[in-house]
């Protein structure tokens, strides 16, 4: 949650003032070319116009398709990474579900539908096994905070003494469903401490630390199996909200544990995020949409508004519709212009039509997942048929700030904001992970990625799609499922696990072109028959990408530089070091000012030709020369190539990339 | 029954008791073992596990309730007329919003089907047949599940064009997957039933999957009704 290593006040300081002084020379540096203090700078300003899009030249034919079976034995391709170990499972989870994971410090929690396992990942290249904690449970969703470790409990099977014979009784009062809490104050021996029972058990859950509440933290649980009845957990309601208010259905629930007696974790609220819940039919329609909606609208189509969006009535609609008019006016024939203006004038009223209704009123009952942003105080909710954007401010009572929904995506399953909490991706989970939703005759817009901005802080707006280009064979389920963020500076790039589609890494910058430039995948655990496997989640934890595998246990992955991806990115990548992770509780990423992080901010002015190689050449020796330095010498350079920097930026090709430049080199001048 | 389950108990707490088991709060306190990882260094051996994945499949296979042989089996036939019903789609419906509805459904729900007759002829019970159009034969081919259509509401899909057979494919599509839903809810409702994680997982997709379908559906079919002046 917290990066380790952030500025320090004094390099804040002293990087603004370096700032404001380069600001003042800029009035007087009209010239795209620089000089001063022993630095003389070519001219940044790009020969193109526009920033080249990010290309790279994938493999083809794409090594993923035709992999080899096995469980342990599987043949592999990798691209653009390097798998640095491969782990098994321990005894006891071997032919169990492995499931999420969480961090802390140098420990890995994997989640197990049997358990906990927790490793101590010091060493990434052979993870060690901490403890093997038996205690089934699907689908055993972890989180940890402090000294704490959240585990969900869903299935009908699990029991609140970790006994793994099942629960024979329907209704029975050794049966938990709901939220296990453990005190992994000494990690050797994880300390069973408290439960909290919810009416739908919990599939997934949020820890939420509120910047506000020191002495608590909130757990968002998200339960998506049926309502247990009254007789067993009282006060659950599985009816209507309409038939009873007291329904489980259509809330969530709020926990709050107070660190320091988690003992008494309790529910705190059931916000009932989906109430009045009318979203437009579909996402917001795509630019290339509304391009094609206002073409329409110019040669004549009724356009209607539905739920905002313009929407071209479909021909199938029109015809019998001004037929309807002719008759209304007792005419015969073909319509004439007086029913189209008819016509027109009941749009609206269509409109409003189409959008209503009694079903259309009912939205989802329950979220899939949940990921908490605290520091924007957004969240995005995947909720079955939606997407929600939230307000978190008030932990306990979280507000809808929007809703989407889309015709392409089946369930909504999680979601991922940007570094800046200006854009949202939703994965839709399209046949519950257990299916082959990758195959070739699969769409490529049904079980991906949807990519949203955030516009004015509380509305989405739908750019594109991703999923993984490889077909996967029948035998492999495969869908969009669990990802982190990959803290590359100045860019969005996430790693993201498709089963046993493998792990796909992808650039996002420009929310309407998702660019792939990373992969990893395995064959098929068994070639004759689909058996369930593959990446689970995969999550970038403090250098490595950390996958867990559901049949196979563990991978750590490191990342290797392409022509999409530089060694100074990575390098500075790896230097935001955190002591904690939750991915559904994102953290913001702050990076420490290095000359990796400079020399990252160069790499992407150069790779997107928003400045002359010239340039991207001087900064570069001069970076180097500042290195080789030490003491006062180092910083004057720095802090003179900084104020260059920034009085040249106008004039390159990505002005802000040149800032985000200048306040590294400040920052680091200030080191 | 029981003593199948019993017996299957005891076998998965011996594999237990091998590591760290946690009690209740209110039990004795948690001892958890060190597991019998190799030494540093030296590698795990991936054949015995192997091994070991292959027996923990054999025996999860074994475990089971005749209320989830019911269930799987009852779903094929649900299942396989929705596919039946979709695949009529392509030709008669008036719009693309359902025949890609339609294609949706049908690619869902014959994964899911391959899903259960594997499941049940993996425990050597028999499975339903189904063809690629979805007609169902052998084993359950004339079972009536709740929520599917009568012979002769079939005949009127089957009979219908344009808007007409969009409207008639959702307002039975509807109580179709409410059927399906209420299915999983008797399955829950059945005491030791859903047990094993395959059979809970299926049937808690089953109901999140078709409840969402069946809200779009429902504002589909609010929109198709508003497209005509009253």
């Amino acid at each position: 949650m917290r990066p380790t290593s952030r500025p320090s006040p004094s390099a804040r300081r002293l990087g603004t003032g370096a700032l404001a002084l380069a600001g003042a020379l800029a009035v007087a540096g009209c010239a795209a070319s620089s000089s001063m203090g022993g630095v003389d700078l070519p001219s940044v300003a790009p020969s193109t116009d526009g920033p080249a899009p990010l290309r790279i030249d994938a493999p083809s034919p794409d090594p993923r398709e035709g992999l080899g079976a096995g469980l342990f034995d599987a043949e592999e391709a990798a691209w653009n990474v390097r798998v640095v170990s491969r782990t098994p499972p321990e005894e006891p989870f071997v032919g169990q579900t492995n499931s999420d994971l969480a961090f802390k410090d140098h420990y890995v929690f994997q989640g197990n539908y049997d358990g906990v396992q927790i490793w101590d990942i010091t060493d990434p290249t052979t993870p060690r096994s901490v403890v093997t904690y038996v205690c089934p449970a699907s689908q055993s969703d972890v989180s940890v905070y402090g000294d704490l470790l959240f585990v969900s409990g869903e299935g009908l099977s699990g029991r609140l003494d970790c006994g793994a014979e099942g629960v024979d009784q329907q209704i029975s009062d050794e049966r938990l469903r709901g939220i296990r809490i453990f005190d992994i104050s000494d990690i050797d021996s994880p300390e069973y401490v408290a439960n909290v029972q919810t009416c739908r058990g919990s599939h997934t859950h949020t820890v939420l630390k509120d910047p506000n509440d020191d002495e608590n933290v909130y757990i968002y649980v998200s339960g998506s199996a049926p309502v247990r009845p009254s007789e067993e957990l009282p006060g659950c309601v599985g009816a209507l909200p309409s038939d009873d208010p007291n329904s489980a259905l259509f809330r969530i629930e709020v926990i709050r544990v107070p660190l320091a007696n988690p003992e008494a974790a309790e529910i705190v609220s059931s916000p009932r995020i989906f109430d009045d819940l009318v979203a437009p039919p579909e996402h917001g329609p795509a630019p290339a949409d509304l391009e094609a909606v206002e073409r329409a609208r110019e040669e004549g189509a009724f356009v209607l508004e539905i739920g905002g969006d313009p929407t071209v009535l479909p021909d199938r609609y029109v015809e019998p519709l001004l037929q309807q008019f002719v008759e209304r006016r007792g005419g015969t024939g073909a319509p004439t212009a007086q029913d189209s203006a008819a016509l027109r004038s009941y749009l609206p009223q269509l409109a409003e039509q189409m959008g209503g209704g009694p079903t259309a009123d009912m939205g989802p009952t329950q979220c899939h997942d949940i990921t908490v942003y605290p520091d924007v105080g957004l969240a995005g909710g995947a909720c079955e048929g939606y997407g929600l954007l939230l307000d978190i401010s008030d932990p306990v009572n979280p507000r809808r700030l929007d809703a989407v929904s889309d015709s392409n995506f089946s369930y909504w399953h999680s979601a991922t904001f940007d570094n800046a909490g200006t854009k949202v991706l939703f994965s839709d989970e399209w046949g519950g992970g257990g299916g082959p939703k990758c195959r070739e005759s699969d769409p490529m817009e049904w079980g991906a990625d949807a990519i949203f901005t955030i516009e004015d802080g509380d509305r989405m707006e739908f750019q594109s799609y991703f999923k993984i280009p490889a077909a996967q064979t029948p035998q492999e389920n495969c869908v969009a499922h669990n990802g982190s963020l990959i803290p590359i500076p100045g860019r969005d790039i996430m790693v993201q696990s498709w089963y046993q589609g493998g792990l796909s890494i992808f650039d996002w910058t420009d929310p309407a072109n998702p660019v792939e430039i990373a992969f990893h995948d395995r064959g098929p655990v068994n070639a004759e028959q689909m058996e369930s496997g593959g990446a689970w989640s995969a999550y970038w934890y403090d250098g490595y990408i950390y996958s867990s595998e559901i049949a196979r246990g563990l991978d750590v992955i490191e990342l290797l530089p392409s022509e999409a991806l530089s060694e100074n990115e990575i390098e500075a990548a790896r230097s935001v070091q955190l002591d904690l992770l939750n991915s559904q509780g994102q953290p913001r990423f702050e990076w420490p000012h290095t000359f990796a992080l400079a020399r990252a901010y160069v790499d992407q002015l150069e790779r997107s030709r928003t400045a002359s190689q010239a340039w991207v050449d001087g900064v570069r020796s001069t970076l180097d020369e500042a290195e080789a330095m030490s003491g006062g010498a180092r910083r004057d350079l720095v802090q003179t190539l900084a104020m260059q920097v920034e009085v040249q930026a106008d004039a390159a090709g990505d002005p802000a990339k040149m800032r985000l430049l200048a306040d590294a080199l400040a920052g680091l001048a200030a080191m | 029954m029981h003593l199948l389950r019993t017996l299957l108990i005891l076998g998965l707490v011996t594999s237990a008791a091998c590591a760290g088991t946690g009690p209740s709060p209110s039990g004795a306190p948690a001892e958890p073992v060190e597991t019998t990882s190799p030494a540093d260094g030296q590698e795990p051996d991936l054949g015995r596990l192997e091994a070991l994945y292959q027996a923990r499949a054999d025996s999860a296979r074994a475990q089971y309730h005749p209320a989830d042989v019911d269930f799987m089996t009852g779903m094929i036939a649900h299942h396989a007329q929705a596919i039946l019903m979709s695949l009529w789609a392509p030709d008669r419906a008036g719009s693309d919003a359902i025949r890609t509805l339609a294609a949706r459904i049908t690619n869902a729900q014959k994964d899911e089907i391959a899903l259960m007759q594997r499941w049940l002829r993996q425990r050597d019970q028999p499975a339903p047949e189904v063809s690629p159009e979805g007609r169902v034969s052998g084993h359950g081919a004339h079972m009536h599940m709740t929520g599917m259509l009568t012979d002769e509401q079939l005949a009127r899909l089957e009979a219908s064009t344009g808007v007409t057979f969009d409207s008639l494919y959702l307002a039975s599509m509807i109580p179709h997957h409410e059927g399906a839903v209420t299915m999983v809810h008797d399955l829950f409702a059945t005491d030791g039933a859903a047990q094993g994680d395959l059979v809970f997982k299926l049937a808690s997709d089953i109901q999140v999957d078709q409840s969402s379908e069946i809200a779009r559906m429902g504002r589909m079919l609010d929109a198709m009704r508003a497209g005509s002046p009253r």
